[in-house]
């Protein structure tokens, strides 16, 4: 798109194989000031999971990845999006555990329905993958899920995603404290509009 | 800080329940004239180093409003229904109110608003009615509040504006590139684009700095004071004078009443849940147009078997929301619309009713952006793109930057039907019957948001948009803008409180929010909801000089 800043778009390293081993290796987050909601905002430790299972999360990784895939520029993996919703689901969004109970349910039967054999959405076909979306995008758990995805991939850092401010770099948002006129185009230079 | 603590068992001049928006400006006027208050908020006291740019903690935790879990609402379109739990209401739930979080816009009425029903007739199927004040008797306290509160805009530059005994004390804050569109696409139409009015510091004005234009705005505290809530102009102000005391996290359940039919006093849960009795000459019930009615219901007595102040039957009824239109525009170039303030620019030229368009309503339009991030992610794109995948990746990154939205603000009628009430069944976490909303937006609402709709997609094409999309009309099921339910009126049969917001059967109860309204005016009532609460407390302080309210 025309006048959109290059200059935001960085790559950075990504693994699409870790995400059976997300104990290891994450690096923190970028501190940020966030007012305390339980233990919502502190920084990221080193990758631990509080709610759910390496399995579950591989799969929930998998399905954020789906919403907001990496491509040229990165995606829900590399914002870290499983640990906001991790820690979400531990903290302030627990009567969502639930929904995800039955959620991550139905992806199994799918699973089971397009590949049987197969356990996880990673090691779906990316034609199956889609299938499989198609299926579970009716559901409430699919909303709730975009939701959180969204929020992972774009809330403050501190919540554990929108790790290195991916999420904002891919829109174009600056988080400053204070910014001078003109603010875009069409006010930097009112004759030309 | 100077503020007091007052004991308990001490009877003081007046209690003031809600320090939001009306609240705020009723403690500093009484407090400045020498009476001794409590104000008692249900929500906590917050200082502007909690006030953080955190879209998660803020709008998704909500840290400033009513929390639907704990204070649950109910919702039905109309009385043959049964209600059922839904967040229907949001308002400002701590101190400053709305004031704290609100987008700032701050529209005066015009003279017509104080006059549709002499102006137009009656409209059948509603209360459409008169004011009992005319907007010359309002204006002084308009000139007031922007001089107090600190407003800034360009009052000549809007054909449509009323007149004003000063100008605006700040000059308008810079255009954006939404505004500079809506000004080209609005001069092409003939209509007249002017800079909007917001209650948003431009330059530094008495003891406070001028906005930083962060972009953290709408939905969050200012964290250096340039917006201008009451929390940080005139509750200081209150507290300087060594006379009130604010106490958060104070819950009212009752008014009580003395077996002359007077106020006496109010009980409240404190912060541990606890029963308190506050003893005060007067009250004055600034609560917002939702809590203010249900806590009049609450407050039954042999005396008030229908609630306090309810001889007529109105307390809860008319209620009006907030009825607008809302179409978004895609630019080829970036706009960067998340900088600085929401709002920029607005028209006023579809304000006024005409009969020839076959219905009663008007409204203004303004052009804005205010979404933040996940909001953008969650609603701000056209409902045809994808939802998820890399479709929806690559309409974040081609949209963010390069969109605009215009909002139009319009008329809601009152209709005797649409509802505060008390759910007969739910309770909230204090035991209390939950807030009953029961709405269904009047045929004229529903055109007049169309026509608006209308006009929004006549700008957005006329300033190049390369496409554009609007979200649908529809009767309302949420609210922020809490209007009507206890309206003013000289006729003790036909509203709740007088022409000087006392309740007619209650010699010491004021009331003034926005329940106060009669009419709905264009939906942009933070400015006159201060206004009134000025003169109201001009009226209170003079009836407690003259002794009648002791």
């Amino acid at each position: 798109m025309a006048g959109l800043s290059l200059s935001r778009r960085e790559l950075l390293l990504y693994s699409s194989a870790v995400s059976l081993t997300l104990a290891g290796g994450a690096e923190p987050a970028v501190a940020h000031s966030s007012q305390a909601h339980e233990h919502a905002s502190s920084p990221v430790l080193s990758g631990k999971l509080q709610f759910f299972t390496q399995e579950e999360a591989a799969d929930v990784e998998s399905i954020a990845a789906l919403i907001v895939p990496t491509d040229e520029t990165p995606g829900a993996r590399e914002a870290g999006v499983i640990h906001f919703i991790d820690r979400a689901l531990a903290t302030f969004d627990r009567e969502k555990q639930v929904i995800y109970h039955t959620g991550l349910a139905q992806v199994r039967q799918q699973i089971q329905r397009l590949a049987p054999g197969l356990l996880h959405v990673a090691q779906l076909s990316p034609e199956q993958q889609v299938h499989l979306m198609e299926a579970i995008v009716p559901s409430e758990f699919f909303a709730v899920i975009r939701t959180h995805t969204i929020m992972g991939f774009f809330g403050n850092p501190s919540y554990g995603g929108n790790r290195g401010e991916v999420g904002w770099k891919l829109i174009g948002f600056e988080d400053q404290f204070t910014f001078q006129p003109p603010f875009g185009h069409y006010d930097a230079d009112p004759a030309k509009a | 800080m100077a503020m007091i603590r007052v004991p308990v068992s001490e009877q003081v001049d007046f209690v003031v329940i809600g320090a939001g928006a009306a609240g705020g400006v009723v403690v500093k006027e009484l407090a400045t004239a020498g009476f001794r208050v409590v104000v008692l908020e249900q929500g906590p006291y917050k200082r502007e180093a909690e006030f953080v740019h955190d879209e998660v903690g803020t709008t998704f935790l909500g840290a400033l409003v009513n929390d639907t879990k704990t204070r649950p609402n109910t919702f039905r379109t109309d009385e043959t229904q049964k209600a059922q739990r839904k967040p229907t209401l949001t308002y400002g739930c701590m101190v400053g109110g709305g004031t704290v979080h609100f987008t700032a816009n701050y529209w005066r009425f015009h003279e017509v608003d104080f006059i549709e029903r002499s102006r137009w007739g009656a409209i059948a199927g509603t209360g459409f009615a008169d004011w009992p004040i005319r907007y010359e008797e309002l204006e002084p306290y308009y000139t007031k509040a922007e001089a107090e509160l600190g407003v800034s805009g360009n009052a000549s530059a809007n054909p449509f504006e009323p007149w004003r005994s000063k100008p605006y004390p700040l000059p308008p804050l810079p255009v954006k590139s939404s505004g500079v569109l809506f000004e080209r696409a609005a001069r092409k139409l003939g209509w007249h684009p002017y800079p909007a009015p917001l209650a948003i510091l431009s330059k530094p004005y008495r003891g406070r700095g001028a906005c930083l234009r962060c972009g953290f705005c709408e939905g969050f505290g200012c964290e250096v004071r340039a917006k201008s809530s009451t929390l940080a102009s005139v509750i200081p102000v209150a507290e300087r004078t060594g006379r009130c005391e604010i106490r958060p996290h104070s819950y009212v359940r009752e008014i009580e009443v003395d077996n002359t039919g007077r106020v006496m006093g109010v009980i409240y849960f404190d912060r541990q849940g606890k029963e308190v009795r506050q003893r005060a000459k007067a009250v004055v019930l600034c609560a917002n147009g939702a809590e203010t009615p249900r806590l009049l219901l609450l407050s039954k007595s042999n005396r008030f078997p229908e609630g306090l102040a309810n001889s007529s039957g109105l307390v809860g009824r008319y209620l009006m929301l907030d009825s607008g239109s809302f179409s978004g525009g895609l630019f080829g170039f970036p706009l960067n619309e998340y900088k600085s303030v929401q709002v920029t620019r607005l028209l006023q030229d579809f304000y006024d009713s005409d009969p020839k368009r076959g219905f009663y309503g008007g409204g203004g339009i303004d052009a804005r952006f205010d979404f933040y991030p996940i909001s953008f992610a969650l609603n701000g794109l056209p409902k045809d793109l994808p939802s998820w995948g890399s479709g929806f990746k690559q309409a974040l990154r081609e949209y963010y930057t390069h969109s605009m939205f215009l909002l139009s603000h319009s008329t809601s009628l009152p209709v005797h039907a649409n509802s505060i009430s008390l759910d007969p069944e739910l309770k909230d976490a204090w035991g209390l019957p939950a807030l009953r909303v029961t709405y269904k937006s009047h045929a004229d609402d529903l055109k007049t948001m169309q026509f608006l709709l209308d006009r929004e997609l006549e700008l957005l094409a006329a300033a190049g948009a390369q496409k554009t999309w609007s979200f649908p009309v529809e009767s309302l099921t949420e609210g922020v803008h809490l209007l009507g339910t206890c309206r003013m009126g000289d006729d003790p049969q036909q509203s709740v409180v007088d022409r000087n917001h006392q309740a007619h059967d209650v010699p010491n109860l004021y009331v003034v929010d926005g329940s106060s309204f009669v009419t709905s005016g264009r939906n942009q009532p933070t400015c006159t909801i201060q206004a009134l609460a000025y003169r109201a407390a001009d009226k209170m302080i003079a009836a407690a000089k003259s002794g009648r309210l002791s």
